[in-house]
């Protein structure tokens, strides 16, 4: 071990599956190196047992839906030096920002038989809207080889290795025809951040935007491409709004369509 | 192949290889430690990949291409060279899209760096068409050229063997014609063939382009080629000639583009384009790359990898400051004016070889002969006005 320090790493959970912080726990072969790099201090999901903070990094899964994590999300940034938020629903919102089209009391009254217990904020909003959020990284889930990047990039003081380019350059390096050309299969992958290593045009399926829109996504275009190939208006809709329904290019295209 | 060689009278001396003896062409490569690359269906389209046999090859299929689509089809049952081209180049077996350049290790406080053995292989890459024959020619002026050689794509180079196939069908986006690259394999191959399908006769005219491809040959059941077997051969090739679906008119091309830097051409593309970078990973001639620094775990092991790059991502033109060419206007603009225009005065040719393939795989189907086009016409009325209002002064 060169390096001087062990920081102590804590692990933060808001609205969310729980998939991509089970992200380290699936780490398998690299996860003791991790646990030797850092100090795994707070990890619920993980351990029972709690170093106290603060923090010299955290990684936050989850969005914000209630009041109380919307206060809950600043005492976790007074303990963390540098905070990472991870996934979708931490970048964006997640797939729980569909109720930010609508009205969230209607929703409720729909999904819960006692509706009146339920407290929730109208809208899914992700870490960068309530705290300063030193790095996010995407994904639905994230790639566990680019989290394992990004801390190995905080412990060397260098910038992560993940790209904000389209998920169509992934596809070219290993070498998959392109679905959308040979297939006539709808791909979103040209408006979509690389990341998942283009796995699924990899087995014929278009993209899903699973780590949401790359850095210069022209959406119009490739809605367009896909009118072309027969997709209506309702469709688009909901091609845009996934994972990461409420990232701002892709809500703004499947606000278009909506009409 | 290696990089220049004399080709005598002797070794241009044209042979016939019938069908049936294909596979000993196959084998006689192998004998000689050469591992096949050539092209194989995968995933609905033509791929080049490992082949050890006839059978891998796309026997019995053709493609259709147009501007954003690509399909595979059933062609001449028989032919074993009916697809044009695929989504892949030769580009990645010589200048990979991934590789280690070095490691770096920790060792007593102390930084080793580790070379990276370049362990080039040898390989007959078979059915290179007349356009990849040219993209090589460029990779090599771009990347053994100058006073900085690739060392990596140089070691691989020269442990390659290319089998070249004259075309016998153009498609619907090849414009190769126009680029003088083709479809007939002039230069820079071991052993050229022309596939010959008649009704009762399938054979290959066989040219070999240096010692290497004649000895192979020597190693095949051959004979001496008749003038009926040559003319045949030439008519397959001048009618694949006639039949470009496309076009580019070069005449004072790189010219016009240059007086076209502002023209309002390049906002209309930008609104089409999707900047996602398929073209230039397509191209058999884009060379760019990025280079990633890595470290471990453990801290105590660094890595420096290069990868292929675009021109379309943010991070290509990234310096103190912001993105240099943040618009997909200024991005698209820089390919199109790097393949057409400042290729030319950067290396001395062209960096287009007319290949179509970023025109079929665009998702959204932009076609650089038809911007190209525009900006001529452009141009040429624009040179109208001026000629009118000189002579109406």
């Amino acid at each position: 071990m060169q390096r001087k320090s062990r920081p102590k790493l804590a692990i933060w959970k808001f609205a969310s599956c729980d998939g991509c912080q089970l992200s380290l726990l699936d780490c398998e072969d690299a996860l003791l190196a991790v646990a030797d790099a850092v100090e795994i201090a707070y990890f619920p999901e993980a351990t029972r047992t709690v170093v106290k903070g603060p923090y010299d990094l955290s990684l936050v899964e989850g969005s914000i839906t209630t009041q109380h994590d919307a206060e809950r999300i600043h005492r976790v940034r007074r303990a963390s030096k540098v905070l990472v938020t991870i996934g979708a629903c931490a970048t964006a919102g997640g797939i729980q920002a569909l109720r930010n089209f609508k009205d969230v009391k209607t929703l409720t009254s729909l999904v819960y038989a006692t509706p009146k217990y339920i407290e929730t904020l109208s809208k899914s909003t992700p870490i960068a809207d309530h705290v300063f959020v030193d790095f996010e990284l995407r994904g639905c889930p994230i790639n566990k080889a680019q989290l394992v990047e990004v801390i190995i990039a905080y412990l060397d003081g260098r910038k992560p290795n993940t790209p904000h380019y389209s998920v169509c350059m992934e596809c070219k390096r290993r070498g998959t025809p392109c679905v959308m050309v040979a297939a006539g299969t709808p791909c979103l992958g040209p408006v979509t951040q690389a990341g998942c290593g283009a796995l699924c045009p990899a087995y014929q399926r278009g993209c899903y935007g699973c780590f949401g829109p790359s850095e210069s996504p022209n959406t119009r275009a490739i809605s367009e491409q896909w009118k072309a190939m027969g997709k209506t208006p309702q469709e688009l809709v909901q091609v845009f709004r996934t994972f990461n329904a409420y990232a701002d290019a892709f809500r703004k295209e499947s606000d278009v369509h909506e009409g | 192949m290696r990089m220049t060689r004399a080709s005598t009278e002797k070794s241009r001396s044209q042979q016939v290889i019938e069908r049936r003896d294909f596979q000993l062409l196959l084998d006689a490569l192998m004998a000689k430690g050469y591992r096949l690359i050539g092209p194989r269906a995968r995933d609905g389209a033509l791929v080049y990949d490992e082949i050890a046999a006839v059978a891998d090859l796309p026997v019995g299929l053709t493609d259709e291409q147009e501007r954003g689509t690509y399909r595979l089809k059933a062609g001449d049952p028989e032919r074993l060279f009916g697809c044009g081209l695929g989504p892949h180049s030769w580009k990645k077996y010589l200048y990979p899209p991934e590789l280690r350049l070095w490691q770096a290790q920790r060792q007593n406080g102390n930084m080793t760096i580790v070379p990276e053995p370049h362990a080039p292989e040898r390989l007959a890459l078979i059915g290179m068409r007349a356009c990849e024959i040219q993209a090589l020619a460029v990779l090599d002026k771009v990347l053994l050229g100058g006073a900085y050689v690739d060392r990596a794509y140089q070691a691989q180079r020269e442990q390659v063997l290319v089998v070249a196939v004259n075309c016998g069908r153009a498609g619907k986006t090849c414009f190769c014609a126009s680029m003088n690259s083709g479809p007939r394999a002039s230069t820079g191959f071991d052993l050229a063939l022309t596939e010959v399908l008649e009704r009762d006769r399938h054979y290959f005219v066989v040219e070999s382009g240096s010692k290497v491809g004649a000895d192979v040959l020597s190693a095949v059941p051959t004979s001496p080629a008749l003038e009926a077997d040559l003319q045949k051969a030439n008519a397959i090739i001048e009618q694949t000639a006639g039949q470009m679906g496309r076009s580019l008119d070069t005449h004072r091309l790189q010219e016009m583009l240059y007086a076209s830097t502002e023209s309002p051409v390049w906002d209309e593309v930008a609104a089409r384009c999707l900047t996602c970078g398929n073209c230039t990973l397509v191209c058999p001639t884009c060379f760019c790359t990025t280079v990633e620094d890595y470290t471990d775990l453990t801290g105590e092991t660094g890595s420096r990898v290069r990868r292929w790059d675009s021109c379309f991502t943010m991070d290509f033109s990234y310096i103190v400051g912001g993105h240099v060419r943040a618009s997909a206007r200024a991005r698209y603009r820089q390919w199109m004016m790097h393949k057409l225009a400042t290729w030319k005065d950067q290396f001395g040719t062209s960096g287009c070889v007319g290949c179509g393939r970023c025109i079929t795989w665009c998702p959204v189907g932009i076609d650089i002969t038809e911007e190209a086009q525009t900006i001529r016409a452009q141009n040429e009325a624009k040179q109208d006005t001026g000629t009118r209002r000189k002579k109406t002064s």
